[in-house]
């Protein structure tokens, strides 16, 4: 029992790395971008590239992964996001299942349809065993690490200069830029930090959640479900969501098996009924 | 005093005309059924390809009404079209093949779980809806994949066999029955939402969809439009659901796939929201789109439509419609002119 709530607390850690750089985007932007799990899966395939191919340590690739699809996203950005942000959401939507499904094939071209092996070093494997809980060393991994990252993250958001300027920018960009804040920066600087996360978290997940061409899709539910679930007020919220909604998914897989898909939509969908700002909603 | 009272008279009577007639059938709009028919009879080897543009164009005109009339974003589409494929697919096992009672239990399912869900929808703004539309969706298609007994689970559902239509036309292999049956629901389809949308109710629904807020201020029922509305567009989802398990007769999950309410929407806004015949010329220009780049790029073709759909999104969406519009509005102006100047003839000497 405790050894399911380790794995699905270092399940949903692992969903809140890949969610919270769409948590800045589309919570605190407003911009609806399904295409975040495109980015996710580049930095899958930069850490599997590197440590398959190139013999590169595992956590090297790691800032590799990062720092790759940060610039991808940067570029991106700057060549299209940005003349989304004023457009319907509907726009929005349409935009980013277009990159999805370019992502899709594009990987598929390069690297086949076949799912990918991450070779984990051999410290990260096995398992240990703590006051009776089994505990996976990659999942331990994976906690901390993920954990160092929310509290990071929040840090930056709450208490530093560069948060309060994004802050501003999002709830008034005109205001803001009055004031002389370089919004376009501000918006550029986070969504690449907001893809490079998604793409550390590919990296991370590759081993857990599997790696292939169809991933953008097969997660896109997830990331979104995190996100709407967990709200935008702070990072707290999508951090609560993912180990509850990681909790939920491996506890029901394993005892309600015939049931388990369907938790994790259930919840999304009792959550959105009755708090349609989400759980942690900012006061409107 | 008198002046305004002259103007107010004219501008009731022009609003009650509005409201009283259904709007008037457009050259272009004739032409269009016109060509369809023609299609019939000098393609018959597309028929295939126009039945499925003829199911992908139910599809968006579903999806036209409440998104393009109600202003609902939903990426759920494919749980109504799945439930009515699957449930007139199980309608012609268990009780019988006659093709049109089974459009009809396909609509009636697509009305119900749209009448179930719409009560979630209308909590919330865009992105709430987007999520509990794709959630819902996403619910369906593993309900369906649960229930192997039931739908056959992954192998899909089979053993569908439809009887004749009107118990005289067989549905054969190179789709001739099919075509015709399919355009001809498709046409009924329009007609009807044509009527819905030019009668006081969808003006109604415009006002709600420009402002949801002024629309209650000057006496609108908000909600109630919303789920009237979203429950017609579950009932025409529905009816394209059981069309394609009629014509293909087989089912299969990708009929509450993502995949499905995605495609619904790219045709949708191919052929631009709000005028209903959008998702009909987008099921054309997607399915001719398909049909060029699959034959080019047999595995890869999803990334052209990638690329086109980001293209078409940065270039402006609203072109289509413009065009189309623009267009019927020079045509009418031109017959107008040619009628106009033909009477002035007549009465001249």
């Amino acid at each position: 029992m405790l050894t399911l709530l380790f794995d699905g607390m270092a399940y949903g850690m692992l969903l809140f790395i890949l969610s919270c750089g769409l948590a800045v985007t589309l919570g605190l932007m407003n911009f609806i971008n399904l295409a975040h799990g495109a980015f996710a899966m580049a930095g899958g395939y930069v850490t599997v590239i590197l440590t398959n191919r190139w013999g590169m340590p595992f956590l090297l690739t790691l800032p590799v992964a990062f720092l790759f699809t940060a610039a991808v996203g940067v570029l991106l950005e700057r060549m299209f996001y940005r003349r989304m942000y004023d457009k319907s959401h509907l726009d929005q939507v349409l935009f980013s299942i277009g990159i999805v499904f370019v992502a899709v094939a594009g990987i598929d071209y390069v690297m086949g349809s076949q799912q990918q092996i991450l070779n984990l070093p051999e410290f990260l494997r096995g398992r240990v065993s703590l006051l009776g809980v089994g505990i996976g060393i990659y999942r331990a991994f994976l906690v901390v690490v993920c954990g160092i990252l929310a509290i990071a993250l929040q840090l930056v958001l709450a208490r530093t200069r560069f948060g309060s300027r994004l802050r501003a920018s999002v709830d008034d960009a005109r205001v803001a830029r009055g004031v002389g804040i370089r919004v376009n920066t501000i918006f550029a600087v986070t969504f690449a930090v907001g893809s490079g996360l998604a793409g550390l978290g590919g990296a991370l997940g590759a081993e857990i959640l599997g790696l292939d061409p169809t991933f953008p899709l097969k997660f896109m539910v997830y990331f979104l479900i995190v996100v709407s679930v967990g709200g935008t007020s702070s990072m707290y919220g999508p951090l609560c969501a993912s180990i509850l909604l990681g909790i939920a998914d491996v506890l029901g897989k394993y005892y309600v098996p015939t049931l388990g898909g369907f938790v994790i939509y259930i919840v999304l969908v009792a959550v959105l009924v009755l708090r349609p700002q989400g759980l942690f909603a900012r006061a409107q | 005093m008198l002046h305004s009272d002259v103007a107010n008279s004219i501008l009731r009577q022009r609003v009650s005309g509005i409201l009283k007639k259904p709007a008037r059938w457009t050259v272009l709009e004739i032409a269009f059924w016109v060509m369809a028919v023609i299609a019939w009879f000098l393609l018959p080897d597309q028929h295939l390809i126009l039945t499925e543009i003829a199911g992908f164009a139910i599809l968006a005109l579903s999806l036209d009404l409440i998104l393009g009339y109600a202003g609902i974003v939903s990426l759920g589409q494919a749980a109504m079209y799945g439930v009515g494929a699957y449930a007139s697919g199980l309608f012609s096992i268990y009780v019988t093949g006659e093709p049109l009672s089974g459009l009809l239990v396909g609509a009636l399912s697509g009305a119900l779980v749209a009448f179930l869900t719409s009560f979630l929808l209308l909590r919330g703004g865009d992105l709430t809806r987007l999520m509990v539309t794709l959630g819902v969706a996403a619910v369906f298609a593993e309900i369906a994949n649960q229930l192997t007994w039931l739908t056959g689970g992954a192998d899909g559902l089979q053993g569908i066999t439809i009887d004749p239509l009107f118990g005289v036309f067989e549905f054969d292999i190179f789709g001739h029955t099919a075509c015709a049956y399919s355009l001809a629901v498709l046409f009924i389809l329009v007609l009807l939402a044509r009527l819905v949308v030019s009668s006081p109710f969808g003006y109604s629904l415009k006002a709600v969809r420009d402002n949801p807020l002024r629309a209650s201020a000057v006496g609108i029922p908000v909600n109630p439009r919303l789920v009237a509305m979203y429950v017609l567009g579950g009932a025409y989802a529905g009816i394209a659901g059981a069309l394609f398990t009629q014509t293909q007769q087989f089912i299969s999950l990708d009929a509450l796939s993502f995949q499905k309410s995605a495609d619904g929407l790219m045709v949708l806004v191919i052929g631009g929201t709000g005028y209903l015949y959008g998702g009909i010329i987008g099921a054309l220009v997607y399915e001719l789109i398909q049909d060029a780049l699959s034959s080019i790029t047999p595995q890869y073709w999803q990334f052209w439509v990638g690329i086109l759909l980001i293209a078409f999104v940065l270039i402006g969406r609203e072109k289509p419609r413009n065009l189309v519009t623009g267009l019927s509005a020079r045509v009418a102006e031109l017959a107008g002119r040619a009628s106009r100047s033909q009477t002035s003839k007549g009465r001249a000497p």
